[in-house]
């Protein structure tokens, strides 16, 4: 996104975009919207795009930013991609449980776990 | 549980904003800092955090309709014990009780509608008073 800082940093390994979060907390609406575009970039940069989301730096985020991995996840698996995520938090995986979102997509405890599952 | 009679707490302060995310940060960091000179644990600073940031979203985005010229009003107390945090909008209200359960199979995949049932996860009580127009949250130092 034109004049949007990066929220992401993506690196490849093995064919798989792996991407951790600058932001510690992924909250505020602006963010997560630019957060969404810069993901939605990478998703749409390959066919059967392969993604890995790793959220060791994050600490805190909102349920606006469920939606958006929640639609981010939707436009991966319709372009018959795969995405997974790892290094979460406990505090966050307690989210995830709640929202009975750790059901809808694959969280790994570790990037070896994670770039092992593909 | 501890009783919720915001009478018991610590003085209320009050803050009111104009009704956007970006003026909301005003009143959110203003009660973490309370929570922080309060020593509250790690785990009930998250969940006040997630919650507030929620009760926020959803004042400014339903409530307000997303109308930057409608108030929100945040009162709170903080003390070492208990936090109670009230905010208000200038909305029509709604029924808290109709609003569907995100979880269900045929919801999980919706971007939105988990906000209310985090801060019901996450706080130790949640009331909505006013037709809806107000939310109180109560989170114990534990």
């Amino acid at each position: 996104m034109p004049g949007a800082d990066p929220h992401i940093n993506v690196t490849k390994m093995n064919d798989v975009n792996v991407i951790e979060f600058a932001d510690r907390k992924i909250l505020d609406e602006l963010s997560i919207s630019e957060i969404g575009d810069q993901l939605k970039s990478v998703a749409q940069s390959a066919p059967s795009v392969r993604m890995l989301l790793n959220f060791q730096n994050v600490e805190h985020l909102s349920s606006a930013a469920l939606g958006m991995l929640i639609t981010l996840d939707k436009l991966v698996k319709e372009a018959s991609g795969k995405l997974v995520l790892c290094n979460i938090n406990p505090q966050i995986y307690e989210v995830f449980k709640i929202t009975r979102l750790n059901k809808l997509f694959a969280i790994h405890d570790s990037t070896e776990a994670a770039l092992g599952s593909f | 549980m501890a009783s919720s009679d915001p009478n018991k707490a610590a003085a209320f302060h009050e803050i009111d904003i104009p009704s956007t995310l970006d003026a909301a940060k005003k009143p959110e960091r203003e009660i973490l800092r309370h929570i922080e000179l309060c020593g509250y644990s790690e785990e009930a600073s998250f969940a006040i955090k997630l919650a507030l940031e929620e009760a926020m979203t959803n004042a400014v985005k339903h409530g307000n309709g997303n109308d930057a010229n409608k108030r929100i009003k945040v009162r709170y107390a903080v003390d070492p014990a208990r936090a109670v945090i009230i905010v208000r909008d200038e909305g029509g209200g709604f029924c808290h009780q109709s609003v569907p359960d995100p979880t269900r199979p045929d919801r999980l995949t919706l971007p939105t509608g988990r906000g209310i049932m985090l801060m019901r996860a996450y706080m130790d009580e949640v009331k909505f008073e006013a037709d809806g127009t107000e939310v109180c949250l109560v989170k114990l130092n534990r």
